[in-house]
Parts: C-alpha cells; structure tokens; sequence
C-alpha cells in the first residue's frame, strides 16, 4: 500500500463526514434542489473525462474520451441549470407575476410577506 | 512537486471549498441560491484547472483535442437543452438521467486508465487495479440502473414492480460474477475479464431496479445519486484526482442521507425495498370500499366549508401531481387566504417520486416557501385546522399505520384524522402503493370529493368565487 493511496482514503474518509455533517442540516423543501445540486458537483467527473484526452493515443482512447466527456459535460452543465431554474422558484411571498391571473394576489401577497 | 503541481492541488482545494460551501448555503430556501452560484463557480475553477493541467501535460494529440472539445461541446448543448425545458413533474427523470451519465463517465474513466496500464509494459499497480474494479463495477451499476429508473418514471417502461421467472437468479449470478471478476481482476491484470465485469455490472443495475415499483421511487433514485458520488471519487482514487474524490464523498454523503431518510419516512428497510414493492403500482382500482359508512359531498358544500375555515391545511400527494393540479390548489389557496383564512401545505418526506419533489412543483405553482410545512413541524397543527384537505395523499394519512399488524404499521403519517374536519378529493375509493382500505375515509368527520383533482379543485375556487363571493 502505497502513501498516496493512504493520503487518498484520508481524505475521502474526511470529505465525507464533511458531507454528512453539512448535508443533514439542508431542510426537507431542498431536497430537490439539494439532489439536484449534489448531481451538478458530480459533474466533477468532467475534470477525469478531459484528464483521459491527455493519455489517449488510439481509437478506444478517442472514443472514450469523446462519450466521457458529452457525459459528464451533461452532467456538470445540466446539474447546474436546472439546480439554478428550481431555487429560483423558491419564493418567501407570492410573486407579483400572479396577480395577472387571481385579483387576490395583492392581499396574498401582504399575508405571504407576513408568514 | 514543482511549483506547477502546488497550484493546481491548491486551486483544487479552492474548488472543494466552494462546493462544501454552497451545500452549506442550502440549510435555508433563502440563501440556496447563493449556494449554488458558489458552487458552480468552484466548479467553473476545477475544470479551468483541469484545462490548464492537460495543456501543460503537453501530450494531447490534434484528434484528443477535437474529441475533447468536440464531446464537451455536444454534452454540454444537450445538458443545457435538457435543463432549461424539463417539467418540474419530470425533474426525478431527469436527476435520473444525470445520474447515468455521471455513473457512465465515472466507469469510462476507470476503463481507459485500466487499458492504458495493461498495455505498458509495467503492468497495472495493485492499489489502482482495487479502485479501477470498485469504479468500473458501481458506475456501471448506476448507468443501467438509472437509465432504467429513468424510464420508469417517464412510463417508458412499466413503473409497476417488473419480475420474471428467474430473475433473482439472473440478479445474483450477476453480482457474483462482478465481483468475482473484480476480484480475478485485481490478481491477475486482464482486460477481456474487465469487460465481463462491465457486462454483468450492467445486467445487474437493471435487474436491481426493475423489480421496484413506483412510489419507492424516491429511494432507488437516492441511492442510484449515492452510488454515483462513490462511482466519481473511485474514479478520483484511480487517477489521483483529490478534486474528484472530495466531490464524489460530499455526493456519496447526501445520497445515503437521502436515502435513510426516504426509507425511515417509508418505515421500510432498504433490504425490503430492494427485494421489491408489496403492491403492484398506485393507480389500481379499488375493488371493494370500507363500505357504507363513507360520506360522500357535493363541490358547493365542501366550498362552504372551506370558505368559512379559519384554519386550513392542504395536505397534497403524488396524485396532485399526476393530475397536473398544482396551479388550481395554489389558486384555491391564494382565494382562501384573501378571504382572511390561514392556510399552509403539510409535506410528508415522500409526497412526490423523489426526495422533496411536492415542494418544487408548489413552489413553481407560485406557493411561498414559509407555507410549505414538514411533517413534523405541522402535526403538532392538526387538531387546530377547521379543514383539512386532502388531495391526492392516500397511505400518509392512513390511520392504520399506528396499529400494529396492517402493512404500514409504523409508517410515519401526517395526522390529518386530529383536523376539526376533513375533505378527501379522491377519484375512486381506490387504494394506495401499500393496497390496504384507508380508515381516514370512514372517519365521520371526513367528506368525500369523488373527481378528479383538477376539476374539483376547478369546481372548488368557482364556487368559492360564486357563493360566498
């Protein structure tokens, strides 16, 4: 066993109490978003897909470079966008953007930034 | 380690703070935004690290640079296309698919290294070769799995629980063969054994999920995130990447966190789960009701009630969802509450097909954060609600789960049945995931809605509007 291999499970092991700790404090609303965010930062995988270009010298090496990187760009892109679209939809008071479709909205709106 | 090294490493650290950061920033609806900006950014710093390192290598040919961009390029338009025009309703589809690819990549990674090191003359290192097999083996577990945890969401593939002759047979000779391959594998360096490792990894992902039904959905598709982070930081630990592995362990955490708590909000072990659902779907028809004991009401009464509630607590299900009713409950909500009502949305963890999906499709439906209430917060609620309505929830109301002896004995329930009075839309008196009659139905304070949630909630804000203006 090599030192490298040590350091490596040192800080996998450490990360992930790291995770354990921040992540059980995120409130059930997020869950969504937080899978939805913990999906983008596996994105990371991007960084070992461009790694394998540096190495890649046949016809595998190009295909495997090539679907690991559209996978994870996917991934990391993907992940990101749509984490971004879902938070944005978390509002404290009703937006303003309803009181086109319900006159209530002006009243709700007050109770909304009440609650 | 020359100078070159140190900042890469360093600015890779940078990159792990940020996404730790910006899972920090999600405790609070409020700053999760922010978080996310955080964490993209630490991403945007990681892969602008990793260019920097693959144009130092120096090693990339013309062709690895085209297949480089080019598929970076082609993933990233398809991500783009697929994130910005997804429905909130497909969103587990979608977590889903990233999913795969991310468990796909990982795998990739794994194999590449894996040939490259057979074919040099100096052979595979022993402590790589344990990485390669663990990352080959779960991200291709997580690929099929989630490809077809994917299609079951969609209906692309029956979302009931699918099983056939055999297939627990087939399921364990292809975990058998994984991990006996890994283990051939790791002794004696062999691509071709590799290759069948893939194969049975693969025909192992889909047999795990195949037989698991749709409302334990939430579970599989934690567990699949899970699996992925492993998959990434595996991946890290073959190529020496710590970037990978920090972010694949904080992935690797959240997924088991999610995971335990879909199954304790299930009250059902992840082993039970696995082996497969007890019933056969959601949408069965009901074949025989509690009886005559059921009250039946009409949308102008139930109106009644519901205008001149102080208190109401709306408690959704995934049949909200499945009838694409979240805009008329949030319409119906914001006309309540103009009328002087307080009203909030009691969320059981599982209300949705993954962990926390009602909350997203009622915040698109415009419902303000504050008013969306965790079980536990709202149950303590319940006895002073004038109304409770219940659309779409079926066995997270259930009385029975605090007996012992029925099929979901134990199963942590909102206590809809401690409201002052209850309204039940429901389409049929059909029964739920766990196929056992609800006592709530029965209860003399509950009234029965018969239709379907879209138009009674539609018949519900007219009459509203209509009666008591």
């Amino acid at each position: 066993m090599s030192t490298a291999l040590l350091t490596d499970i040192t800080i996998f092991v450490l990360a992930l109490l790291v995770g354990f700790e921040v992540i059980s404090k995120v409130p059930a609303t997020l869950h969504t978003p937080l899978m939805s965010a913990a999906n983008s930062i596996h994105g990371i995988v991007l960084a070992g897909a461009m790694l394998i270009a540096v190495t890649a010298n046949n016809a595998l090496g190009y295909i495997l470079a090539f679907v690991a990187c559209a996978f994870a760009a996917m991934n990391v892109v993907g992940g990101y966008v749509v984490t971004g679209r879902m938070l944005k939809m978390f509002r404290r008071s009703r937006a303003p953007v309803a009181a086109a479709d319900t006159p209530a909205s002006v009243n709700g709106q007050r109770k909304g930034g009440q609650a | 380690m020359n100078a070159f090294d140190w900042v890469t490493q360093l600015l890779y650290v940078t990159s792990a703070v940020c996404f730790v950061l910006g899972l920090h920033l999600m405790n609070s609806p409020a700053s999760a935004r922010r978080g996310n900006q955080v964490s993209t950014a630490g991403m945007a710093l990681a892969i602008a690290t990793t260019f920097a390192l693959v144009v130092h290598a120096g090693t990339v040919t013309a062709t690895g640079w085209a297949v480089m961009i080019a598929g970076t390029l082609v993933g990233a338009g398809a991500g783009l296309y697929s994130a910005r025009t997804v429905q909130m309703t497909a969103m587990p589809q979608l977590v889903s698919l990233f999913n795969a690819v991310g468990g796909g990549a990982a795998a990739l990674v794994g194999i590449h290294d894996y040939v490259r090191l057979a074919g040099a003359t100096t052979g595979v290192p022993e402590a790589i070769t344990i990485t390669t097999a663990l990352d080959v083996l779960i991200g291709a577990v997580t690929f099929s799995g989630s490809i077809i945890a994917a299609g079951k969401l969609q209906g692309l593939i029956n979302g009931a629980p699918v099983t056939f002759p055999g297939s627990r047979a087939v399921n364990i000779a292809a975990a058998v063969i994984g991990v006996g391959g890994g283990i051939y594998m790791i002794a004696t360096p062999s691509v071709p054994v590799m290759i069948i490792i893939i194969l049975a990894a693969l025909t192992f992902g889909v047999t795990m999920v195949m037989p698991i039904g749709g409302a334990d959905m939430p579970v599989v598709i934690s567990l699949l995130n899970a699996f992925t982070g492993t998959a990434v930081a595996m991946a890290g630990f073959v190529i020496g990447n710590w970037a990978l592995i920090i972010a694949g362990a904080l992935v690797g955490a959240s997924g088991s966190i999610l995971t335990k708590l879909m199954a304790d909000a299930m009250n059902r072990s992840l082993r039970n789960i696995m082996i497969g659902g007890f019933g056969t779907g959601d949408s069965t028809p009901a074949v025989a009701g509690p009886g005559g004991d059921v009250r039946s009401v009409a949308a102008d009464d139930a109106a009644i009630q519901l205008a001149y509630a102080q208190k109401v607590i709306i408690v959704p299900g995934y049949g909200l969802a499945a009838a694409q009713a979240q805009h008329q409950v949030a319409e119906l909500a914001a006309l309540l509450e103009e009328r002087g009502a307080e009203v909030s949305y009691a969320i059981h963890p599982v209300a949705g097909r993954m962990p926390g999906h009602m909350n997203v499709l009622l915040a698109e439906a415009n419902v303000p954060y504050p008013q969306l209430k965790e079980m536990e917060e709202i149950n303590p609620e319940f006895p002073r609600a004038d109304v409770a309505l219940v659309i779409g929830a079926n066995d997270v109301t259930n009385p029975a789960a605090r007996r012992a002896g029925t099929a979901i004995s134990g199963m942590p329930i909102l206590d809809v049945d401690q409201a002052k009075s209850i309204i039940v839309i429901k389409r049929s008196m059909g029964h739920g995931y766990a196929g056992i009659d609800n006592e709530l139905y029965v209860n003399p304070k509950t009234s029965m809605l018969f239709a379907d949630a879209k138009t009674a909630l539609t018949d519900l804000i007219a009459s509203v509007k209509t009666l008591v203006g």
